[in-house]
């Protein structure tokens, strides 16, 4: 972290930047669109996929490192927004394929296996892209100011919130796997076909979904560096490291937190938004309080407190769960067992602290004692 | 309740059937009617069947048992002559159903009566009828267990009968159950108004379809239901039964969320503890349900392994054992890693979550991922009928009594010991209660070990009415952070309210709302409910400005 600094970025931080979106958004689609696959350089499709998803996780991993690295609160709920998002998306997309599903039916397949007659309410104007961008974003949005008020109004925090927000996603997940809820129950949202009208299964389709992604992602580093280097960010980190002190010199904590926990909320509903396409499903169970867990220890593994780190740990622990899942099944829990207890006991900087404190650069002060 | 089998009444009656046949026999005068109802059994025209089974059930003549039986085996024929004949079961012989002789002619030209689904029913409720004059009682409830769930009307006669004859309280109102059924749908105003109050009587709920069938004067099919008495007294009964039913449910939420409150305690007791002390949440805590769990299923494949003739007192070994090995478990997690996080509860609770899925997956990998078996013992299997519709089983009032139990020993430790002593001063004031020379640290690990072998005491009455599989802990997870929300921390109190509140709430929305919304209405009531209380039920009160 450039220090005190308030200007966006350092000469050389950008550069560095530019180098890494230009690779990601450009290089990578290209290399896989435009090189036959015989080439050595050629990025098959599956890799395209997992990038992408990947990327989705990295904002997911930018979002809680901003709540949690920046003003002290972990969420254990954000799988909830993430998901909020991706079912915004999911449901468009099974709008876009009224009329193509099994039953050739206007309605999405599972409501009429529910044998429903018409829309409910709540899936109108889905039909719409936009309308359902805009409510990928404002449903969990609105969904975290709301909660967020009570939470905060009431003064709760430390695992008193973490352990609130875990029910939260909890709740929700069981209210999810209703069939009456009118989501799809367990099955959740699945069999897209195309999305504004290019085919889901296209490699370009899909190489312009991962692109999407990527400067998703450049977008959000860029924002959440804007936040973090303004006033406002120095009083995140304020409120993190003497909450009381905060509020004694006459800062009203409650909008600060409030502010940077719905934000944190709509960058995961984005992330999910994207993800849905690119994985073909959106299910309740990615509601499941262990996801959210996980997702913290993206954010930790890299380094809490900065804005590279989240990103690396989301890909590093991603990338070794496709690797153990496949290779050693048994053994991947223990691994990421290992990954939370390691984290947390070793290496509280994460990854980035532990390449600061090899390179010789004095050690940040402790500065976790929520 | 436990159905039987159609066939059971015939089962029943084999012991019967020995006795001198003589001493069972009807007066001879019916001698000419039952010949005539059993030839009649093999008929190729099926009212002629039904008309004869029905002569049967009037009779009562237990004569008519092998033919019966021979009938719904489809061993019943006739021959040319259209005698009946009942065919052994080895297919070799045949013998004269009426008269007992054996006969000469070839079997494969004989005939089977069109026996279907009507028939099958009214020979079951002649079997079962025929079974009621057994002198055993238990038989007898049998069969009119089986009569009450089908009723014939043809039995009325013979029923009336066997009622005049009981002496069983039980069956008694069972087959007075069964007459009222009938006597509902009959023609004669009296009989049904007799009916009607027997109904109203018997606080049986099952019959509330039926009554209201008759309370409705709209039904023009039936000309009784305009008649004022009847629809008034059917309206009262109904009236009655819906209020006795109100009472047993509500009876049964109570018992079934003080069960479920029980079964939270055990899980956030030790949580609360440990929470209230170190101000950790310890996520592996649902683990450590889960190893009491498993202790009890391994105590339980060495016993029936070992001492099989003991098998039964798997569950008293298994106690101590599975608090030992959750509560050594948890001591070990303090003194390795949970200690050297203190100070900082959020990072804490992801280490503990790491354990968690460490502690999960080495159970996949011992015990498979399927659930195991751990069966009630026989002392806990069953239970007890209050009254109709309310069962107390005997492995939910154990956890109640066992809860009970731990709770009493808890409070006595932390009240009445110098370890408790400890405890209590350091939850209060922790570095006050260390210059006052507690071992902090060493209060911590006992701490730690206690909540955690409460927890293994939670998952061996979890085995009782739960599956047990590797997820276990996690579904109780996020109740028990609950009731930690719901009782404050530091009170004993507090965590027992907070449970059995929460037990109670699920209970009683479940009817309403279904168990999927009941659980998310109690989330939310939670979440409202520390808008109001943030540190719980019951605070603790301290200076610590946070």
């Amino acid at each position: 972290m450039a220090k005190n600094s308030t200007s966006l970025l350092s000469p050389a931080a950008w550069t560095a930047f530019g180098i890494a979106a230009t690779a990601l958004v450009l290089v990578v689609p290209v290399l896989n669109l435009a090189l036959p696959a015989t080439s050595a350089v050629h990025v098959p499709d599956y890799l395209i996929a997992l990038m992408g998803k990947f990327l989705c996780y990295a904002i997911v991993a930018l979002a809680i490192d901003l709540i949690w690295g920046f003003t002290g609160i972990l969420s254990l709920g954000h799988g909830l927004f993430f998901a909020l998002g991706g079912y915004a998306m999911g449901m468009h997309l099974m709008r876009a394929i009224a009329g193509e599903g099994v039953y050739r039916s206007e309605l999405p397949d599972f409501m009429v296996f529910l044998d429903w007659k018409e829309l409910p309410w709540y899936w109108h104007g889905f039909e719409h892209f936009w309308f359902a961008m805009l409510m990928a974003v404002l449903v969990p949005g609105v969904f975290a100011l709301v909660f967020g008020f009570f939470a905060f109004r009431s003064r709760i925090k430390g695992v008193y919130f973490s352990i609130i927000t875990q029910a939260m996603t909890y709740a929700a997940m069981l209210l999810f796997f209703r069939n009456n809820t009118g989501f799809g129950g367990n099955n959740g949202l699945t069999d897209f076909k195309h999305i504004l009208g290019f085919s889901l299964l296209e490699p370009a389709t899909k190489a312009g979904l991962y692109a999407a992604s990527a400067l998703a992602l450049a977008g959000t580093f860029l924002l959440c560096r804007f936040v973090t280097v303004s006033k406002l960010g120095r009083v995140l980190t304020a409120i993190r490291d003497a909450e009381s002190r905060v509020m004694f010199s006459g800062y009203d904590p409650l909008r600060y937190k409030l502010f940077v926990w719905t934000l944190s909320a709509v960058l995961c509903g984005i992330a999910g938004a994207l993800y849905v396409p690119q994985v073909g499903i959106i299910n309740p169970s990615e509601m499941h309080p262990g996801n959210s867990i996980e997702m913290a220890i993206w954010a930790a593994v890299g380094g809490r407190g900065t804005l590279v780190g989240p990103i690396i740990g989301a890909w590093l622990v991603n990338g070794a769960k496709s690797v153990f899942t496949v290779a050693f099944p048994d053994l991947w829990l223990y691994f990421l067992g290992a990954i939370f207890i390691a984290t947390t006991l070793f290496l509280p900087d994460g990854l980035v602290g532990l390449g600061r404190f090899l390179s010789g650069r004095k050690k940040r002060p402790n500065r976790d004692r929520s | 309740m436990i159905r039987f089998a159609p066939i059971f009444p015939v089962l029943a009656l084999l012991g019967f059937l020995s006795l001198p046949s003589q001493a069972l026999a009807s007066d001879d005068a019916a001698g000419g009617d039952y010949q005539k109802a059993v030839a009649g059994l093999a008929s190729d025209n099926r009212q002629t069947i039904i008309e004869s089974l029905d002569a049967i059930a009037r009779l009562g003549d237990p004569r008519a048992l092998p033919a019966l039986d021979a009938l719904q085996d489809r061993r019943l024929k006739y021959d040319a002559k259209g005698r009946a004949l009942i065919v052994a079961k080895d297919e070799r012989a045949a013998v004269d159903a009426v008269t007992g002789e054996n006969y000469a002619g070839p079997l494969d030209a004989l005939s089977d009566p069109p026996v279907n689904n009507l028939v099958r029913q009214h020979i079951s409720a002649v079997l079962s009828s025929l079974a009621l004059r057994s002198p055993d009682p238990e038989q007898r409830l049998a069969a009119a267990r089986e009569l009450a769930d089908r009723p014939v009307e043809s039995a009325r006669e013979g029923l009336g009968k066997a009622l005049a004859a009981e002496t069983d309280g039980r069956v008694k109102s069972l087959l007075e159950q069964t007459l009222a059924q009938i006597d509902l749908k009959s023609p004669d105003k009296a009989a049904r108004l007799a009916a009607i109050r027997a109904i109203g009587r018997s606080g049986n709920s099952d019959f509330l379809p039926a009554l209201r069938q008759v309370a409705d004067r709209q039904n023009k099919s039936d000309p009784l239901n305009a008649d004022g008495e009847i629809t008034e007294a059917a309206t009262r009964a109904i009236a009655s039964l819906e209020r006795r039913d109100l009472v047993v449910r509500a009876a049964r939420d109570l018992f079934f969320g003080a069960s479920l409150g029980s079964v939270l305690l055990l899980a956030a007791l030790g949580l609360a503890i440990t929470f209230g002390l170190m101000g950790v949440i310890n996520m592996a805590h649902g683990e450590m349900l889960m190893i009491g769990a498993y202790v009890a299923y391994v105590v339980q494949e060495f016993f029936s392994s070992h001492f099989p003739n003991y098998a039964d007192w798997y569950l008293p070994a298994a106690i101590p054992l599975a608090f030992a090995t959750a509560a050594v478990v948890g001591m070990l997690l303090e003194r390795t890693i949970i200690r050297h996080l203190y100070g900082r509860p959020l990072e804490t609770l992801l280490a503990t979550w790491g354990i968690s899925l460490c502690l999960i997956q080495t159970v996949r990998l011992i015990f498979g991922a399927q659930n195991v078996e751990v069966r009630n013992p026989a002392w806990l299997s069953g239970g007890f009928e209050v009254v109709r519709g309310l069962t107390l089983t005997y492995n939910r009032i154990g956890i109640i009594v066992f809860v009970v139990f731990v709770v009493v020993l808890t409070w006595l430790l932390l009240n009445r010991t110098p370890l408790g002593l400890s405890i209590r001063a350091v939850t209060q004031a922790r570095s006050t209660a260390s210059a006052m020379g507690i071992f902090t640290s060493k209060v911590d690990m006992w701490t730690f070990g206690l909540g955690s072998g409460i927890a293994g005491l939670g998952g061996v009455a979890l085995t009782q009415v739960g599956n047990v599989g590797p997820e276990l802990g996690q579904s109780y997870i996020v109740d028990s952070f609950m009731v930690v929300v719901l009782g404050g921390v530091g009170k004993l109190a507090g965590t027992i309210f907070g449970a059995l509140g929460l037990g109670f709430i699920n209970k009683f929305l479940e009817p309403f709302s279904g168990a999927v919304l009941g659980k998310i209405i109690v989330l939310v009531l939670v979440v409202v409910f520390i808008q109001k209380r943030p540190q719980g039920i019951f605070a603790l009160k301290g200076r610590t400005a946070d």
